[in-house]
């Protein structure tokens, strides 16, 4: 377990490099030269070549890089072209609400998702299949800043049960983790089910029917292990979808978040900002896949030996 | 094969089994597929024929008369804050969408192919290099690749379309790659290239028609995905600007008056969501009618 473990933290690296160097080379890439863009756009000649110079922008490119990467490892991106204050500090107090967010749209939606895909197989072609595969298709096909602006028009303005916007209490964090995890949900429930379905149909199934087993014992004993092997897979590739839609959930309930940060920084330009974010949103993919892959060789022994 | 109740049918049936007449004789059966099929196409006339039958102009035309009202027979689904005819503008969107939607997926799925291809075909350095590109590109979470080559290219809808491109490239080279790998230890290869056949000739000839099926899934299936990428680009303000009538802009434009008139709202969101759910649905029964696996059930 140990060197399968090993493995895959060195098997991490030459990704993780790069991708640092695409985000490195995101300045780069720009139109225009960064070094102005800091300095802002009525500064003197000479206060550029001075940005310059402080940023390291005059250094050769792969002594930039090598500026750039420690100074990711020790957490300085430099400062923020729009408030001037140290980026690590910008971002500092929005990761919390956007990891949570994720943790729980991502906790409600794997387990609501796999409870329908597992009924429909059990009782598939029948009235629990049909209508969950009918929530499931539309999940998949509503967008979710659509998804969001129903739920709050719903909840927060007609009824106002539950708050429209901010990050406070844990009543805030339901409409978003609601709509961040449907289309979620939907694709755990299709997935589910048809990685159910077929192994319903394996022989071993047979057998512990056969031997007289009562048709719970058997879903949840021999259905589900198995089952289950390619469904944590895909759960690790749609935590990828659930960072990357918290970008869009955020800026419908205005979430305090690190992807309202990024599309503020976006619109702005500010590329200090946007280079760490895409970054870290990156590092914590990467790591969580780790995860994943870790709890892969839990569930499946036969990985492990590889 | 020596199950005697398909053999009989195979006797029974003295038409020739092409595999286009196997596709739709499994196709026809799925009433869903059917639908939302004839649905896509309606949806691509009414986006080719939008500029010849729209009402009123979708970006120019303003009744400042009725702003803000409900849908009425004027104005079919009503009209938005400044006086514009939303039916008007849901048409003029829907060029938006799907070119964006179909476009995108084109792109990356020739790109896409072509590497997957390559990589199965050679393996050694070439896949690797091409799966380390794809890893890469997956370690950037859902749209957030998207939106840092929008960063990098600026906002507009030719740029949402590059990027969602690109963001479609590496799950088609993984799919081709895999059934690549799987085809080319098969003995028609093996005989393909035992008679002289050049490496395209194999890659191209053989090996590549085995990957349609799957590629065409999946194509329509992404369809979907990346009209909402789009949408909700624009959404955030770093696709189409307004006054382009694109649903995700359209969408975004709503957000202000939501408590006054949802109605704005509301055609838009329903319009993503046929849509996306028609391309959806269409590549469900694809799947259905193209996977071997399934009919045996």
């Amino acid at each position: 377990m140990l060197q399968y473990l090993a493995k895959r933290l060195l098997g991490l690296i030459p990704t993780l490099l790069l991708v640092g160097i695409l985000v490195f080379m995101l300045v780069h890439l720009l139109p225009g030269d960064p070094a102005r863009l800091a300095a802002g756009p009525d500064a003197t000649p000479e206060t550029v070549a001075l940005v310059r110079k402080d940023l390291g922008l005059d250094l050769p490119l792969p002594q930039q890089f090598l500026r750039f990467v420690k100074g990711a490892v020790t957490g300085d991106f430099g400062r923020s072209m729009r408030t001037k204050r140290p980026v690590s500090s910008e971002i500092a107090s929005r990761f919390a609400p956007t990891f949570w967010l994720t943790v729980w749209a991502m906790a409600w939606s794997v387990t609501i998702g796999m409870a329908i895909g597992i009924a429909s197989a059990v009782w598939r072609n029948r009235w629990p299949d049909r209508v969950g595969m009918t929530f499931a298709v539309s999940g998949i096909s509503f967008p979710a800043f659509a998804l969001g602006m129903v739920l709050m028009q719903i909840f927060a303005v007609k009824l106002a049960w539950l708050p429209a916007v901010g990050a406070d209490s844990w009543r805030h964090y339901i409409l978003p983790s609601l709509t961040l995890g449907a289309a979620v949900a939907a694709i755990m429930a299709r997935f589910t089910r048809s990685s159910f379905v077929d192994i319903l149909q394996e022989d071993f199934i047979r057998t512990a029917r056969a031997k007289g087993l009562g048709e719970p014992t058997v879903v949840a004993k021999h259905g589900l292990r198995n089952a289950l092997i390619p469904v944590v897979t895909m759960m690790g590739l749609q935590f990828g979808f659930l960072l990357g839609g918290s970008i869009v959930v955020e800026v419908v309930f205005n979430w305090p978040g690190m992807g309202r940060l990024l599309i503020d920084a976006v619109d702005m330009r500010d590329y200090p900002v946007i280079q760490a974010l895409v970054l870290l949103f990156s590092l914590e993919f990467i790591l969580i896949n780790l995860v994943v892959d870790v709890l892969y060789g839990v569930i499946n022994p036969t990985i492990r030996y590889r | 094969m020596n199950d005697p109740q398909v053999a009989a049918a195979v006797a029974v049936s003295d038409r020739v089994r092409t595999p286009w007449s196997e596709f739709w004789r499994k196709f026809k059966r799925q009433h869903v597929a059917l639908v939302a099929g004839g649905f896509v196409a309606v949806l691509v006339v009414l986006a080719i024929l939008a500029p010849y039958i729209v009402p009123f102009d979708a970006e120019n035309f303003f009744d400042y008369d009725t702003l803000n009202s409900p849908p009425s027979w004027k104005h079919w689904f009503g009209v938005d804050p400044l006086g514009r005819d939303i039916f008007s503008r849901l048409l003029m969107g829907s060029r938006i969408s799907l070119t964006a939607g179909f476009v995108s997926v084109a792109v990356g799925a020739v790109i896409g192919t072509l590497l997957g291809l390559i990589a199965g075909y050679y393996e050694g350095w070439w896949d690797r290099a091409i799966m380390r590109l794809c890893d890469v590109l997956f370690a950037f979470p859902g749209i957030l690749l998207a939106i840092a080559i929008v960063a990098i290219l600026g906002s507009g809808m030719a740029n949402v379309i590059i990027a969602v491109s690109i963001f479609s490239i590496p799950t088609f080279a993984r799919l081709v790659r895999g059934n690549t790998l799987a085809l080319k230890h098969l003995t028609f290869i093996e005989s393909a290239r035992s008679i002289g056949a050049t490496d395209w000739t194999i890659v191209l000839r053989h090996i590549f028609p085995g990957t349609i099926s799957a590629v065409v899934v999946y194509f329509s299936m992404r369809i979907g995905t990346s009209i909402i990428t789009a949408a909700s680009l624009s959404f955030l303000g770093l696709g189409a600007q307004p006054p382009t009538p694109e649903w995700g802009a359209m969408l975004n434009e709503a957000r202000s008056e939501l408590m006054t008139s949802p109605h704005v709202a509301i055609f838009p969101a329903v319009a993503i969501f046929l849509t996306v759910l028609a391309f959806n649905l269409l590549g469900d029964g694809l799947r259905d009618a193209l996977d071997p696996k399934i009919d045996q059930k």
